[in-house]
Order: C-alpha cells, then structure tokens, then sequence
C-alpha cells in the first residue's frame, strides 16, 4: 500500500516539476526527456554538430547526483556491473535511435500525451508493443547475465562524471557547446533545472519509478503497482496543462513531434523492446547509474553513442517527420536487438 | 527447501524466477537478491501469490524465505 502511495506522489511531483520546467523555459512538452537531454549534452560535448540541440541540461547531473546521495544516504548504494556491458551499450544505442525517430523518451511520451499531443498515443501502443515482445523473451529465459560486485571506484565514477559537468556547466560554460537557437537554446535557469533534477533523481532512486517497468510488470505479474507513478506523472501534468492552457488535443501543429504513426509506433516499440530487455526505461538506467550500477552507467554511455550517431547523420526525425536514414536505423535496431537476444537465448539453452 | 538465486540479475528476471518455482509448485524456497529493487520486487510477488515471506539481511543482500499459506 505504502509502495503505491509513494508511487503515486512521486509521479505527482514528477508531473508538476515537469510543467513548471516547461513554464520557466523548457521546450513544449520537455520539462523532462531523457533521450532529448543525453541528446542535448552528447551535442554541448561537440559529440554532434547539431547547433540546435546543444546543451548540458543540469536536470541529467540532478538525476545522477540526486540518486547517488540518495542510495548513500539509505546505505543502497552499490558498487556492481558485468553483466554483459558491450551488449547493453549497443542496444542502448538502439533504443536512443528509436527514441529521436519518435521524438522522445517513455518520459517525455507520457508529458506529449499530457499535451494533448495524439501522436504520443500512437506511440504509447508501439512502447507497449515493444515491451510485450521482450516479456515474452524474458518468460523464456532472456538474460544478459549476472552483475558482480565491483570496488567502489567503478560505481563512483559515474557520478563522479556528473558533478565534474556540473561544475563546468556551472563556473566554466565557455567550455561546452550552447545552441542559440531552436530546443537547445530553450531551458529554464539553470539552477532550477538542477534542483528539478535532484528532486526526480532522488525520488526516482527511492520508489524505482520506472516508464517501461510500469506496463511490463502488467503484462507479465498482472501488478498494476509500478504502473501508478506514470499514470500520476501523465494526470497531473494533464491537469495543469488544462489549467494552464497549454493543453492542446490533436495530431497536427504539436510541439516538436512529427504525425507519421507508422514511425512513431516503431520508433517507440523499439525503445520499449530494448528497454524491456536492458531492465529498465532511460530514466531507470540514470538512477541504477548513480546507485553504483556501472551497467547502467555503460547503457546511459549507449545512449551518448547513440544520440550523437542519430544527429551526424540524420537519423532522428524533425517536425517534418522520419528521415530514410532514420527509417532504415529503427529496422536495423530491431533486428540488431533480436540477433542478441537469439544469441544470449541459444548460449543459455546449451549450457 | 529450493533455493532460487537471482543475485546480479537484472529486473524483472528475480521476479521470473521466483515465478517459475512457484508455478512448477513449489511450497517452500530461498530467493536469494542483492538489490533493494528485487527484494522489494520479489517480495510484493510472493505476497500476492500467496505466500508468507521473511527476510534476513545476509554479506551479499537478503534472503527471502516463501512459504505458502
């Protein structure tokens, strides 16, 4: 009962920071986005050269740092990983492709929605579809293995990563890329959007809130608990976006979206394929990533990976839509994911 | 008793294998996590199959003792 109250408050608070970000400068339905902020950050490292996407959004060093003193404080900090790192990487790298096809993580597909914005509708039927899929691998033995105990260093330095980019974000921004125009150069002052982050962060790490997690527990153990703190995020954000008028239902003229369904659905089920089989959502992974999970830590590295391949050449889609390149990479990425998961399945029927 | 060990696994799989022993009908086992997740994960499980659940804190993480009521 507790678990699900706490779910819910989270998800609650969740909601009204993710409107709040977006009143004090966040672009339309992003008070957070997990993919579009790895994104922003892979660009403001110069690891693209998408001038409009470029910034060190201090919401991502909040998730991280709200999680690692979150997990220290609670004593569930762990330093652990080896559990297949190579293979997370590249199916992380697919899930972020899948994610800037949509235009969007589970994240920001629940605030679309909140939006008024169908597309994301569209999209949660491919996310859920997606996730369905890896349920079933899991039920018949998925698993990229085991993690280990590791030493301290390994599941520090993560975070350690984080509060360096804070730093730089903070006293030395010269240093980093900073679009002056378009998503990139929208954002709320910085230090709200740093507090935003550690107050999701730390939360997140408390009650394991997780977007993919949600559906599939439903699908595989019948538990609707999980589920609870996306509902919360998705009919509180709606409320304030009704109450504040920027609710607007449709499938055309949506801020930074793009109406081919086809697309949508399939970028969005290859981001809940993928995020079914690494064990949890984008955002999930960020939190494991400041608890010590180095895995996570090497998933969220993917997911650089694949932001800055998506933007140097033309994979993620504009508000025109797909692009071909972009088309052809979310085929690639499905089939990519299953070769591993065929791979991992044969090795563990033999042994 | 069986022992399920799930430590280092990631989500959901300590829930699946929990499952699975319970499916293949098991009335007795030890799951054995790491991670507060699986414990809690596990643990919410168990409870809505029916089963009573004690856990002891152990060097790795805990052992989950089920038992059907």
């Amino acid at each position: 009962m507790q678990e699900k109250r706490n779910l819910i408050i989270a998800g609650s608070i969740f909601g009204v920071l993710a409107v709040g970000l977006v009143a004090l400068g966040n672009p339309a339905n992003m008070g957070f986005c997990i993919a579009c902020f790895y994104r922003d950050l892979a660009g403001s490292l110069g690891l693209h050269s998408a001038g409009v996407v470029q910034y060190a959004r201090p919401e991502i060093m909040g998730l991280i740092l709200g999680s690692f003193v979150i997990s220290l404080i609670k004593g569930e900090f762990k330093s652990r990983g080896g559990s297949s790192p190579v293979l997370r990487f590249i199916i992380a790298f697919f899930v972020m492709i899948g994610a800037l096809v949509f235009l969007g993580c589970p994240f920001r597909m629940i605030l679309r929605l909140a939006g008024g914005d169908l597309n994301a509708l569209v999209a949660l039927f491919g996310f859920a579809s997606g996730i369905g899929v890896g349920g079933i691998l899991l039920n018949k033995g998925f698993s990229l293995g085991r993690s280990y105990p590791q030493a301290r260093a390994e599941g520090t330095a993560f975070s350690a990563a984080a509060l360096v980019m804070v730093v730089i974000a903070v006293f030395l921004p010269m240093l980093l890329k900073a679009s002056t125009s378009g998503p990139g150069s929208q954002h709320a002052p910085i230090l709200i959007s740093l507090a935003a982050g550690l107050i999701v962060g730390s939360l997140a790490q408390r009650t394991r809130l997780c977007m993919a997690g949600g559906i599939r527990d439903l699908f595989l153990f019948k538990d609707p608990t999980l589920l609870l703190g996306s509902a919360a995020v998705l009919v509180v954000a709606l409320i304030l976006n009704v109450a504040t008028g920027s609710f607007k239902l449709g499938f055309t003229g949506q801020p930074i979206a793009h109406t081919q369904w086809l697309w949508n659905f399939l970028g969005m089920g290859l981001v809940g394929y993928g995020s079914v089989l690494l064990g949890g959502c984008p955002l999930r992974q960020t939190i494991l990533a400041g608890e010590g999970n180095s895995d996570s830590a090497v998933t969220v590295l993917g997911f650089l990976a694949g932001a800055a391949v998506s933007h140097n050449f033309g994979l993620a889609s504009s508000g025109q839509g797909a692009t071909t390149a972009g088309k052809i990479a979310t085929l690639v990425g499905f089939a990519v994911i299953t070769l591993i998961a065929l791979a991992v399945m044969k090795k563990q029927a033999r042994s | 008793m069986q022992i399920v060990d799930t430590r280092g696994l990631s989500c959901p799989q300590p829930v699946i294998e929990t499952k699975k022993a319970i499916d293949a009908k098991a009335v007795e086992l030890q799951v054995l996590v790491d991670t507060i997740a699986a414990k809690e994960n596990v643990s919410r499980y168990a409870k809505a199959a029916k089963f009573s659940v004690s856990t002891a804190e152990t060097e790795y993480g805990w052992t989950l003792e089920l038992k059907k009521l």
